[in-house]
């Protein structure tokens, strides 16, 4: 009897990892050697005694069967039934424990089985390897994880499924809703990602590419744009949310997130929302019904989303359900709706764009801001000494109170010179700046030695041309992160999330809720907002239920 | 019943790490809380059903019975037989897997026990905080990983 085992840990909360693992149908969108993946008798993915049909990469085909599933446990055993492979008597076995010390997940996979006499060691190699190992490195690249040791690149983003748009046309082979090969075997464009800042978004389902009718819509209501402009071009309007297709959602919206890229769709600043559109990118609600081939979510289950395209200022709304997550029953729709697109971003700019290390000196820019507060309650927690940049006394205020250690002001002595000084001449180790244009060289020249810049915003206006020269004085790193890239998978988004909940729930973020209004009051919410009068965040609550 | 779960990963290959665990008389050498140790009546400390008594850097007196010890799988489980801390039918098991990624250790200590209600919550953060994770911590700079 043969027996391999290996065993991993992924820098991601165990949730999130055993989100992927317990779909038992699931391989061919993360296993490298999978290439299709098949249920019989259409049965379910959780089914136990489900078995599935493999195709590998090189053609040979495996039939295994489900044995044992444990949620408590995050455990799974499964058999061959027959294979191409003389893997005889093969059991499996894989699991998932959570590692408390960081929030992250150990990862064991292991078989037995019996071989013909003489290939022992190439099966159990092939088996350790090709199999474990690889998947290990699929799992990985799926929840957007740098491979392997730190320092390591974070690989170029793959185009994204073509379920995860709403233009995919449905299945061509019914059953689960999956097409047959990976990313569900859609014809989406490749050059044309499938999530990105650029689908216009209207409530008229009349332009929806399923080709449905009214049939079974429900009307909702919409704050739309008559035209681009002020505040004053809102207007509320009929909203048909017609039944979810396959790999969508309707959702019953309670919460809707308010953000500045909203006023940037409004005003016509960024092409996204085509007037009669409504604008929005994040909300939390409840589920009506789910189309064919959804299988993370429900009716009935509490969940909220941060993607586009634009539209979630309305009251109920059809949607692709790839980046939408079920909400912990800890965390309120309000808190969900208020947090979920900036502490997504913290945990990027944390965890992944610069995967920060307790000690290290960071600067953060705009302190008492939406990111900016998470960014300083979040690093304060992992132990790194905590610089805000800010205005005035009263925002210095909010930064210390978000966990900043010190604070510098505009004054006599330039930002770097401040940094400097508070840092004994060592400098920041990271820099975290959403300014761009007017502190872009303050920042540079604010860093350590091998430091590390993370432009991830232009509040001031673009940074524009820079000189790469300029960062030999430091050995500098620059990166500068879209959102999209880092969420643009189920996947990459249920790991985010997953820390992102964790957090929330053990109150190492919180998110301050400033201003809260109707749904219809969409312009005055905007009006608060663009006069720099909001503090936190701030929410739109459908059909009047704002108090 | 309560439970306590901690889990860590230390980098040191796990061979390593049950060297310094799998002496049940040897806190001392490694946990910085524990000042004095010895095995009553004398006798190996690898002898399933030994007691260890050990004193705490606080003052602190507890006594402990091996019930289980595994070379096979890295792994033992004792019992508190008496305890500054008020828990009932305490029984810890501390287990260690290697990592093949890397030649590392994956360290799982846990615990169930009984206590008051009320002090549930505290009991379980502090056995799963001070003891086990800082236990972790002190592995980790014994053995320089």
């Amino acid at each position: 009897m043969v027996r391999v085992r290996r065993t991993t840990v992924l820098d991601a909360p165990v949730d999130a990892v055993w989100r992927i693992l317990r779909d038992f149908n699931g391989h061919d969108h993360w296993h490298p050697i999978v290439e299709r993946s098949a249920l019989e008798d259409g049965r379910r993915t959780d089914q136990v005694g489900a078995v599935r049909r493999f195709t590998i990469r090189g053609g040979e085909r495996v039939r295994e069967v489900l044995l044992t599933l444990s949620d408590r446990e995050r455990r799974l055993r499964y058999a061959i039934v027959d294979s191409d492979l003389p893997l005889r008597g093969y059991v499996a076995e894989l699991f998932l424990k959570p590692v408390t010390d960081g929030n992250r997940t150990f990862w064991s996979w292991s078989s037995r089985f019996r071989t013909p006499p003489g290939e022992e060691e190439t099966l159990a190699r092939l088996v350790g390897e090709e199999v474990y190992e690889a998947g290990f490195a699929g799992v990985r690249a799926a929840l957007g994880l740098r491979p392997g040791g730190a320092g390591a690149p974070i690989p170029p983003p793959v185009p994204p499924p073509a379920t995860a748009t709403a233009t995919a046309p449905p299945p061509v082979n019914g059953g689960d809703g999956r097409g047959s090969g990976r990313g569900g075997g859609t014809s989406a464009d490749p050059e044309r990602p499938a999530v990105g800042f650029r689908s216009p978004s209207s409530p008229a389902a009349a332009a929806r590419p399923m080709g449905r009718g009214a049939a079974g819509a429900i009307v909702g209501e919409a704050m739309v744009l008559t035209r681009h402009g002020g505040p004053e071009v809102f207007r509320a309007a009929p909203s048909p949310a017609p039944p979810p297709g396959a790999g969508e959602v309707r959702i019953r919206q309670t919460a809707v997130g308010v953000n500045y890229i909203d006023v940037y769709c409004r005003t016509g600043y960024f092409d996204l929302v085509q007037p009669p559109g409504a604008p929005g990118l994040e909300a939390a609600g409840t589920v009506l019904d789910a189309g064919s081939g959804v299988r993370h979510l429900a009716a009935g289950q509490r969940v909220a989303y941060a993607c586009p395209p634009p539209g979630a200022y309305a009251t109920v709304r059809t949607m692709a359900a790839a980046l939408v997550v079920p909400l912990p029953d800890r965390i309120d729709d309000e808190t969900a709706a208020a947090v979920l697109l900036k502490g997504m971003s913290a945990e990027l700019l944390l965890h992944r764009v610069h995967a920060l290390q307790a000690g290290e000196t960071v600067l953060v820019f705009a302190p008492a801001g939406g990111v900016g507060r998470l960014l300083c309650q979040w690093a304060a927690h992992l132990g790194a000494r905590v610089i805000g940049a800010t205005s005035s006394e009263a925002k210095a205020r909010a930064a210390r109170a978000a966990g900043a250690h010190e604070v510098v002001l505009p004054g006599e002595a330039s930002l770097e010179e401040q940094v400097m000084e508070l840092t004994r001449g060592h400098g920041a180790d990271v820099v975290y700046d959403g300014v761009g244009r007017d502190s872009f060289a303050h920042s540079v020249a604010a860093l350590a030695v091998h430091g590390h810049l993370v432009s991830y915003g232009q509040a001031s206006g673009d940074v524009g041309l820079f000189d790469v020269g300029s960062l030999a004085a430091k050995s500098a790193t620059v990166s500068r992160p879209d959102f999209a890239h880092f969420t643009d998978t189920p996947e990459k988004v249920a790991a985010i999330t997953g820390r992102l909940f964790d957090a929330l729930e053990r109150r190492v973020l919180r998110p301050e809720i400033g201003g809260r209004y109707p749904l219809r009051e969409a312009a005055a919410a905007h009006r608060a907002l663009e006069a720099g009068e909001t503090i936190g965040s701030t929410v739109l609550i459908p059909e009047g239920e704002a108090g | 019943m309560a439970e306590a779960y901690a889990s860590s990963v230390i980098e040191a290959p796990a061979a390593r790490v049950w060297e310094r665990i799998r002496d049940f008389n040897a806190l001392p050498d490694w946990h910085p809380a524990i000042a004095e140790s010895r095995i009553e009546g004398g006798g190996p400390s690898d002898r399933v059903g030994c007691v260890r008594a050990f004193r705490l850097a606080d003052g602190g007196f507890l006594r402990e019975r091996l019930l289980a010890l595994s070379d096979y799988d890295f792994s033992v489980t004792y019992s508190i037989l008496e305890s500054p801390m008020e828990v009932e039918s305490y029984v810890a098991t501390l287990k260690l897997t290697p990592v093949t990624d890397g030649d590392r250790t994956f360290a799982e200590w846990s615990a169930e026990f009984d206590c008051p209600p009320e002090r549930e919550e505290e009991l379980v953060a502090r056995i799963a905080g001070d003891v086990f994770q800082g236990g972790f911590d002190a592995l980790r700079r014994a053995l320089g990983a």
